[in-house]
C-alpha cells in the first residue's frame, strides 16, 4: 500500500499539480492576449479598445467567456456530430499540451526529453486536424474551402520551419530545449548568427497559428470565417482559446530556439536579479506583440501568393542557410561535440 | 505495471483503430482512424525507447500524409451505395487472393530457415541507449554505415517527385501569370503620371 | 544603381518594415475616438434625429391637421386624422409617425407651414420592444415639451440657410 502510495500514486498528484500550474495561468494569459489584442490594434487604429468592463476595459475577457459559455450550442443538422464536436476539443488539447516540454527556467520542465524540438514540430503540424475536422464536417461550403485552405497551408509552413530548426539545432547540438536554451548562454542568442531564420521563423509562425497576414482559413471577407462559421457558444470559444493558445506556444518556441528562453539579456548583476521565468514572459511578450503589431499594419495574402511565398521563397533561402550554417560550422571547427 | 498498461492501452486502441480503417463506411473517418492508429503506433515507439522514431512518425505520417490523405478524400464525391454494391460484386475475387496469400504465408513460415551469419549481419554497433540519445545513435548509423542505402532512398524519392511534377505539368500559353518581381520593382515615375488640368481643357 | 537599390531593399525588407513603422507611430497618437455614452460629438443643428410636435408659447398646438407631412413622406411613416374642434379650429384627432418605418429624410419638417412636426437633435431612443418605437400624438407632443428649448435655439440657428 505504502509502495503504491509512493511509488505510483504520489508521483501522479505532483504531475496533476504541475500540469495546473501551467494550464491556469496560460488560461489566464490567453484570456488577457485577446484583450492585449484588442487594445493594441485599437491603439495603432487611434481607436480605444474594450474600455467599459471593469477598470480600464480589464474585465471584458471575463465578461466574453461568461457570454459564451452561456449561449446556446447548435450543430447543423448535415453535420457529422462527433468530428464536428471532437474538432474543437482537438485544437484545445494540442494547444495545450505542446507546454510539456517548455522550459520555463532552468529546470522547470513538466517533461525534460530529449526529442522536445521534434514533439513540438509533430504537435504544431497536428494542429492543422482541428481545422480540417471542423470544415469537413460542418458540412459547409466556406467551412470546407477554409479548412482545404488552412491544411495547404500549414503544410507548406512547417516544412520551412522544420529546416530553420535544424539549422539552430546543428548549432545548438541537442534536440533538448533546456540544453538549446544553454548552449545559447554560452555562445550568444541565436537570433544573431541566425537573423535571417529568426525573422522567416516569425513569418512562419504567423502562417503556421492562421493569423494575419496569413489568416486565410477564417478570411471573414471572402470566407465569413472560414473553418469555424457554424460553430457557436462552447464549441467556437475553443477554437478561440486554441488559437490564442497556439500563438502564445509558438512565441515561446521561438524565444527557446532564438532569444535565449530564460537567460538574461546580459549576464551581470541587476539583470541576474530578476528570475529566469520572468524574462521568458518579457520574452513571449514581445513575440506576441510582433504578432498583434503584424497584423494591424499588413493586408492579407492572397492565397495563390502565400504559396509561392512558403515554397519558392522561404523553403530555398532556409535550406540554403542549412548548408550554409553546417559549412560555417565544419569550416570554423566548431560543430558542437 | 504502468508499463504494461500503457503498453495495453495503446495496443488495444492501436488495433481497433485499424479495424475501424477498414469497416468505416466514411473514407474521411477512415482516414481519421488511421491517424488514430499512426498515433498508437508512435506511442509505442516510446514505450521502447525509440522516442526520436515515435516524434519522426507523427511528424511525418500523422502531419504530412495523413493530411494529404485527408484533403483528396474530402473533395471526393462519395457514392454510398455505390460503393456497397461494389463490396458484394468484388467479395469473391478479394476473398480468394485473400486465401491464396494466406496459404503462401503460412508455407513461408512453414520452412523459414535463417542464414547462420544473419544475427551478427543485422547486429549494428548501437550503443547502449543510457549513454546516447537515439537521436546521435540513429545519425551515427545512418550517415556513416548505411550512407550509401540513404542517399539511395533519398533519390527515389527525388525521382518520384520529378516524375510526379513532369505527370501533371501542364504548360498552357494562354493563361498570363503575374510577375510579382516586375510588378514591385517598376518606379513611381513609370507608373504615375501627375498633370495639371486647365479648367475646360482637357488632358 | 537603381537595380542594386532595388535589391537592397527587397532583401532588407523594406517596404515591411516601414509599414510596421507607421503603425507603431500611430500607436502613440493621441486616440481619436471618444468615449461615446460619456462624451459626445458635435451635433449639427441640422441633425435629423427623433421627431417631435412643438406647440405656440401659450400652449395651444401648432399643428393645423393640413397633412402636407403625411403627402410629403417618402416612406409612408406618418398617418393623421383630423376634426373640427370645439372652438371651430382644425386640429388632428390622431398623428402616428411610425419609426420604424421613418427614414429621417426631413421631408416633413421642410414641408410644415407652422414648425409643428420637427426632427430634434435626440438619437437616442431605442427601445426593447417594437410597439414602443410606433408613436402616437401624446408622445410626439411630450417630446415637443422636453427639447423645446433646443428645438428653438436650432430653428434660429438654422433660420438664415431656410
Amino acid at each position: 500500500m505504502a509502495e503504491l502510495w509512493s511509488g505510483t500514486l504520489w508521483p501522479l498528484i505532483i504531475i496533476v499539480a504541475q500540469i495546473l500550474l501551467i494550464v491556469l495561468p496560460l488560461l489566464g494569459a490567453v484570456a488577457y492576449l485577446t484583450y492585449a489584442e484588442r487594445k493594441v490594434i485599437g491603439a495603432m487604429q487611434m481607436r480605444r479598445g474594450p474600455n467599459v468592463v471593469g477598470p480600464f476595459g480589464l474585465f471584458q475577457p471575463i465578461a466574453d467567456g461568461v457570454k459564451l459559455m452561456l449561449k446556446e450550442t447548435i450543430i447543423p443538422t448535415g453535420a457529422d456530430r462527433p468530428v464536428f464536436i471532437l474538432a474543437p476539443m482537438l485544437t484545445f488539447i494540442l494547444a495545450l499540451i505542446g507546454w510539456a516540454v517548455i522550459p520555463f527556467d532552468s529546470g522547470w520542465v513538466l517533461a525534460d526529453i530529449n526529442v522536445g524540438v521534434l514533439y513540438l514540430l509533430a504537435i504544431s503540424g497536428l494542429g492543422v486536424y482541428g481545422i480540417i475536422m471542423a470544415g469537413w464536417a460542418s458540412n459547409s461550403r466556406y467551412a470546407l474551402l477554409g479548412g482545404l485552405r488552412s491544411a495547404a497551408q500549414m503544410v507548406s509552413y512547417e516544412i520551412s520551419m522544420g529546416l530553420i530548426i535544424i539549422s539552430v539545432l546543428v548549432t545548438a547540438g541537442t534536440l533538448n530545449l533546456s540544453e538549446i536554451v544553454e548552449a545559447q548562454g554560452n555562445g550568444m542568442w541565436y537570433f544573431i548568427p541566425h537573423f535571417p531564420m529568426f525573422v522567416i521563423f516569425i513569418v512562419s509562425i504567423l502562417a503556421e497559428t492562421n493569423r494575419a497576414p496569413f489568416d486565410l482559413p477564417e478570411a471573414e471577407a471572402e470566407l465569413v470565417s472560414g473553418y469555424n462559421v457554424e460553430y457557436s457558444a462552447m464549441t467556437f470559444a475553443l477554437f478561440f482559446l486554441g488559437e490564442y493558445a497556439n500563438m502564445i506556444l509558438m512565441s515561446a518556441i521561438a524565444v527557446v530556439l532564438f532569444l535565449g528562453g530564460w537567460l538574461p539579456p546580459v549576464d551581470v548583476a541587476p539583470f541576474t536579479w530578476i528570475p529566469g521565468i520572468i524574462w521568458f514572459a518579457l520574452k513571449i511578450c514581445l513575440i506576441l506583440f510582433i504578432f498583434l503589431w503584424a497584423r494591424a499594419t499588413f493586408p492579407r495574402y492572397r492565397y495563390d501568393q502565400l504559396m509561392r511565398l512558403g515554397w519558392k521563397v522561404f523553403l530555398p533561402v532556409s535550406l540554403v542557410w542549412v548548408v550554409l550554417t553546417a559549412g560555417v560550422l565544419m569550416a570554423f571547427d566548431a560543430l558542437p561535440a | 505495471m504502468i508499463h504494461a498498461l500503457t503498453f495495453y492501452l495503446f495496443a488495444t486502441v492501436g488495433v481497433v483503430a485499424a479495424l475501424m480503417v477498414v469497416t468505416s463506411r466514411n473514407p474521411v473517418h477512415s482516414v481519421l482512424w488511421l491517424i488514430l492508429a499512426f498515433f498508437n503506433g508512435a506511442g509505442l515507439f516510446v514505450l521502447m525507447g525509440a522516442e526520436f522514431l515515435a516524434m519522426l512518425v507523427v511528424v511525418v505520417y500523422v502531419g504530412a500524409v495523413a493530411v494529404l490523405f485527408l484533403f483528396v478524400v474530402m473533395m471526393l464525391d462519395i457514392n454510398m451505395i455505390g460503393l456497397r454494391e461494389g463490396l458484394l460484386r468484388y467479395l469473391p475475387i478479394g476473398a480468394a487472393i485473400a486465401i491464396v496469400l494466406a496459404v503462401e504465408v503460412i508455407a513461408l513460415f512453414m520452412d523459414w530457415t535463417m542464414a547462420p551469419e544473419a544475427m551478427s549481419l543485422r547486429a549494428a554497433p548501437v550503443p547502449d541507449i543510457a549513454e546516447v540519445t537515439n537521436t546521435e545513435a540513429l545519425g551515427n548509423l545512418i550517415y556513416t554505415r548505411y550512407v550509401y542505402l540513404f542517399q539511395i532512398a533519398g533519390l527515389i524519392l527525388f525521382v518520384a517527385m520529378v516524375g510526379a511534377i513532369v505527370l501533371t505539368l501542364r504548360v498552357n500559353p494562354q493563361v498570363r501569370r503575374q510577375s510579382i518581381a516586375t510588378q514591385i520593382s517598376r518606379p513611381k515615375s513609370e507608373i504615375l503620371a501627375v498633370e495639371k488640368v486647365r479648367s475646360r481643357g482637357g488632358i | 544603381m537603381s537595380f542594386i537599390d532595388r535589391t537592397a531593399r527587397g532583401f532588407l525588407l523594406a517596404e515591411l518594415v516601414s509599414g510596421l513603422a507607421l503603425t507603431l507611430r500611430y500607436m502613440f497618437k493621441p486616440k481619436y475616438t471618444i468615449n461615446y455614452p460619456h462624451e459626445k460629438g458635435y451635433l449639427s443643428p441640422r441633425f435629423r434625429g427623433e421627431h417631435a410636435l412643438r406647440r405656440y408659447p401659450n400652449g395651444e398646438e401648432r399643428c393645423i391637421a393640413c397633412k402636407l407631412c403625411e403627402a410629403i413622406c417618402p416612406a409612408q411613416a406618418i398617418t393623421i386624422e383630423a376634426e373640427e374642434r370645439s372652438d371651430g379650429s382644425r386640429r388632428t384627432t390622431r398623428y402616428d409617425i411610425d419609426m420604424t418605418k421613418c427614414i429621417y429624410c426631413g421631408f416633413c419638417e421642410e414641408a410644415c407651414p407652422v414648425d409643428a412636426i420637427v426632427e430634434g437633435p435626440n438619437f437616442e431612443f431605442a427601445t426593447e420592444t417594437r410597439e414602443e418605437l410606433l408613436y402616437d400624438k401624446d408622445k410626439l407632443l411630450a417630446n415637443g415639451d422636453r427639447w423645446e428649448p433646443e428645438l428653438a435655439a436650432r430653428l434660429e440657428l438654422d433660420a438664415p440657410y431656410r
